[in-house]
């Protein structure tokens, strides 16, 4: 398997999309590696993806538990040496209770859980997600979650506006703003951002459960794409 | 005045108390009445249903677990069995909605790890009062998120259950909850596993509190009267975080192989759960209370032994093994304790605080119940059914203003509202989602997918229930089939008013009837199911609604056909025949105002020849769409295909019926089906050799929704009727 980039997902107690997001790099080529949140060890992996689910049931704060967990030193550790780190939705959750990300995710602005397929807009190519993608592409992919409204204070949104840290957003399938297609009201309809380095990242849409024809859209091939170029790139 | 004795007072009567006092010898103490209480309960004993369950057709050569067992299980080939069970929690949601709903699915999800199987798919049939009441539509909003809140947590996708309003219902809605899961075939927990003497009792994850004693008793098997809210310490609440960690531990358990046997905790708590561990192997048990963890300390013996506490599990664990199983739980979080084992003999005796608290056969607890056969009495018939059938009443209403009040009648409109709080997508298997015929979930690893619809005929089973059972079953199979996949087996949810009423036994029998033609007809056995009595209030009953939960198997989901008109311009053809019955349907309901009248007919042989096309066309590739035509008849059949698929149509009504009735009727064994015009002649030649009437009624396209010389109407205009009616029914 040498030159099949290792991508690390790490189960939480509680975490639910971990063995789809292993499933989906298997399908584009990579070799999932499967983490457990009590070890001091990401086992050489080349990146790491924080999956979706309900962390610790998500009883107090979404992720505010995880960012706790033994594994999360070694994440932090990796993501300041420039590691690939992606959390998707209660991942992206943890990476901002852990501050490796700005900002919070708070209930959606409906007050209800929302499971539909959306589609987001590219908005900087400097991620580990959207390495092979131009800014302005729009990609389907579907967001299953209560609490993805992201917020950050005033000066913390300049900043990320301000310096492209925003990297997707939610569009009109014509990839023009609209709010109807803001499923959950978040500010400037951001639905990822990185960290300033562009190494970590955090999106409430799930790429995993769009990489394979047979069950939806293919919005995340790209992104599953680019992560394994990324994580290829350090091999 | 002196007090209610004790046994009425835990819904025992005089009959039942002589009968524990001739099995024990003596008369029992105040906790083995509350266990025999639970263990006796309607809930957990189907004494008044047991007779009629009997008559039901149970076997096939794919069935390989079929009733008594905590679900039913299936081969599907290829090593994988499926296993499948429907359940009530009607009560429950009734007094508090959330909660109610969350245990519900909690409950089922246990009974599918309980098998050994990963449960892969949940569906909720539901059924509320008029959304106009706000209190129906706090009930509506409270199940909805306690599903969702639940579901979604444990990483179980919920991929369907129709949802229908009906006025009995807004004093007992009706909450029926499906699960499905997966196992390779020779993993299965089954009962046939060889349990051995000695065998530990470990009860693993949630500690045992108060909440839920009597929830069997009291809930489930009375009628919910005046002041019912009071009930509510009898409602459980749902930890679904900890039911997450259950699941993932009892799995690695029975993947390493280190049980002989594995049972949920639900009604009637660790009573029902060792009393029938015991009991099938044939054997006694030794239980300490001392030793289960308690969540506070005073808990009585009969509460820590009827607790329902909700996600627990009790294993059977060789000796020699109780070290690995105490591993794979730390390592999930999960708590776990020693809490008596297996002995010979058949006495299950109860310690606590080093006295015997309880000492009786287990035997006599699990499967010697009381059966009864109660009396069962027709309602006096009507004078004339036809003088009250719609079909024959005059109709003053304009096509185009029929066709959108029924679009937008609840029972008809768009679900996204529901299905949109439910994650239909985690685990990565689901083909189709909620909102078609019915939901596709593949087998993971293989090309198979299993379909699953579940089926309710409220109406119907009001005018006549036998009818009602069996066009239940029919419609189920007809919508598995409408994607390709083979019907296989059911899963059946009893909804019925009090037993003791003996017209209310007779609409039971009649539906118990009624499925065992049906599913005789299909060669789909019942494999277990849940029987809910009590559901009335007052003089309040629910209409007898069986509710069937059908699996089928597609044996190549990139088959599977859809249910909305596709893009490219198609022929729209009706497969089966469509007669002069407006009785119990739609629009009477909502246009005439009535219900009354004649169900309409069902002919399974017939309705069986319509699942052979319906296979045969989908495996030669044959169909662009099919979609079942029930609830609305052909007009509402033929919009939502076009809604769906974002195209309008353009037909004519062949045959000389009034055209409300051509367009409403609700005839049986029909669909609606779509087909590449230079394949037609194919599809015609198929129908023609299995004696299916097929009749070409226009084509696909255009933005308009035409019936030639009746109605026509803009698409986008019947899609805003059909989706906006219940988020605007819900923000009044």
């Amino acid at each position: 398997m040498s030159g099949s980039p290792r991508v690390g997902v790490i189960t939480f107690p509680g975490s639910l999309d971990d063995r789809d997001a292993l499933r989906a790099v298997a399908f584009m080529g990579g070799q999932g590696v499967p983490l457990w949140h009590g070890d001091r060890d990401l086992r050489g992996v080349d990146a790491v993806i924080l999956p979706g689910g309900f962390s610790y049931g998500d009883y107090l704060r979404c992720g505010a538990i995880a960012r706790f967990a033994s594994v999360m030193d070694e994440v932090r550790a990796f993501a300041e040496r420039g590691g690939p780190v992606v959390g998707i939705c209660n991942g992206f959750q943890i990476l901002c209770e852990a501050g490796l990300l700005p900002g919070a995710l708070i209930r959606n602005r409906q007050l209800r859980f929302v499971c539909r397929w959306v589609d987001v807009r590219v908005e900087t190519s400097l991620s580990p997600l959207t390495a092979d993608l131009l800014v302005g592409e729009v990609l389907r992919v579907p967001v299953k979650h209560g609490e993805g409204q992201f917020v950050a204070s005033a000066g913390d949104l300049e900043r990320l506006e301000g310096e492209g840290q925003v990297v997707f957003r939610y569009c009109a399938p014509d990839g023009s703003l609209d709010d109807v297609a803001n499923p959950n009201g978040a500010s400037n309809a951001i639905a990822g951002v990185r960290n300033a380095a562009g190494n970590v990242i955090g999106l409430m849409p799930h790429p995993e459960h769009a990489v394979d024809p047979d069950v939806g859209a293919t919005g995340g091939q790209p992104m599953f794409a680019s992560l394994l170029a990324c994580a290829l790139a350090r091999v | 005045m002196s007090a209610e004795p004790l046994h009425r007072a835990l819904g025992l009567t005089d009959d039942e108390l002589e009968a524990i006092v001739s099995t024990l010898d003596r008369e029992p103490n105040p906790s083995e009445l509350a266990m025999y209480a639970a263990m006796w309960s309607e809930h957990c004993s189907y004494k008044s249903s047991k007779v009629h369950l009997r008559t039901l057709p149970t076997e096939s050569p794919a069935v390989l677990v079929g009733p008594g067992q905590d679900a039913g299980a299936v081969d599907v080939g290829e090593g994988f069995a499926v296993v499948f069970k429907i359940e009530s929690h009607s009560h429950p949601s009734a007094v508090e909605p959330y909660q109610g709903a969350a245990t519900g699915v909690g409950g089922i999800v246990r009974d599918i790890i309980s098998m050994g199987a990963r449960p892969i798919a949940l569906l909720d049939p539901l059924r509320f009062g008029p959304l106009t009441e706000e209190r129906n539509r706090w009930l509506f909003e409270g199940v909805v998120a306690g599903i969702g809140g639940y579901g979604n947590c444990i990483g179980v996708p919920t991929v369907g259950g129709e949802i229908t309003f009906a006025e009995p219902h807004s004093a007992n809605p009706t909450v029926n909850v499906m699960c499905v899961g997966v196992a390779p075939a020779d993993r299965l927990v089954t009962s046939a596993r060889e349990v051995h003497e000695g065998a530990l009792l470990v009860l693993f994850g949630a500690a045992t509190g108060r909440d839920g004693i009597g929830g069997v008793s009291v809930l489930a098997s009375r009628t919910l009267e005046e002041g019912s809210q009071e009930s509510r310490p009898s409602v459980q609440i749902g930890d679904p975080f900890a039911e997450k960690l259950l699941i993932e531990a009892s799995l690695e358990l029975v993947e390493r192989d280190l049980l002989e046997g594995l049972q949920d905790l639900g009604g009637a708590g660790l009573t029902c759960a060792v009393s029938e561990s015991a009991s099938r192997a044939g054997l006694g048990a030794e239980l300490n209370l001392d030793a289960v963890p308690l969540r506070e300390p005073d808990l009585e013996a009969f509460e820590v032994l009827t607790s329902e506490s909700q996600e627990r599990m009790l294993a059977l664990v060789a000796p020699e093994r109780l070290d690995d199983v105490r591993a794979v739980c730390e390592r999930w979080g999960v708590a776990s304790a020693v809490v008596g084992r297996l002995v010979a003999g058949g006495g299950l005796r109860v310690v606590m605080g080093g006295s015997t608290v309880a000492d009786v056969p287990a035997r006599s607890l699990a499967d010697e119940g009381p059966v009864y056969t109660r009396p069962t009495e027709p309602p006096a018939e009507p004078a004339d059914p036809l003088a009250e059938d719609p079909t024959f009443a005059a109709v003053a209403v304009e096509p185009e203003d029929a066709l959108l009040r029924v679009l937008a009648s609840p029972n008809v409109a768009d679900k996204r509202w529901v299905w949109e709080q439910y994650d239909s997508l985690v685990q990565g298997g689901t083909v189709r989602g909620p909102g078609g015929d019915a939901a596709l979930i593949r087998i993971e690893g293989t090309l198979k997918a299993l379909a699953l619809s579940v089926d309710g005929k409220g109406r119907f089973g009001r005018l006549d229930p036998y009818l009602g059972a069996a066009h239940a079953v029919a419609e189920a199979a007809r919508n598995v089939a409408c994607t390709g996949a083979r019907p296989l087996a059911i899963t059946n949810c009893m909804n019925f008013g009090n037993p003791e009423r003996p017209e209310v036994m007779w609409q039971f029998a009649e539906s118990i009837r009624g499925m065992a033609d049906a599913c005789r007809a299909f060669d789909t056995p019942v494999t277990g199911g849940n029987v809910s009595f009590y559901n009335e209030s007052g003089d309040s009953a629910i209409w007898p609604i069986p509710v069937i939960g059908m699996l089928g198997l597609l044996q190549d989901y990139r088959l599977a056909v859809p249910s909305a008109f596709a893009g490219a311009p198609a022929a729209v053809y009706t497969l089966g025949e469509t007669l002069p019955e407006l009785g119990g349907s739609e629009f009477a309901e909502v246009v005439l105002g009535t219900i009354a009248g004649r169900a309409p007919a069902l002919d399974l042989e017939r309705e069986q020849r319509l699942h052979l096309l319906l296979l045969e066309a989908a495996g030669a590739d044959l169909l662009a769409s099919a979609h079942d035509c029930s609830e609305g008849g052909l007009a509402i059949a033929l919009a939502e295909c076009a809604i769906a698929g974002g195209t309008g149509f353009a037909v004519g009504l062949p045959g000389d019926l009034p055209p409300h009735v051509a367009l409403f009727s609700e005839s049986a064994s029909r669909v609606v089906v779509s087909v590449d015009p230079a394949r037609a002649a194919e599809l015609e030649d198929l129908a023609g050799t299995l004696g299916v009437p097929l009749a070409r009624l226009g084509e696909t396209g255009g933005p308009r929704i035409v019936v030639d010389g009746v109605l026509e109407l803009a698409l986008a205009e019947a899609t805003a009727a059909y989706e906006e009616a219940i988020p605007k029914l819900l923000t009044a």
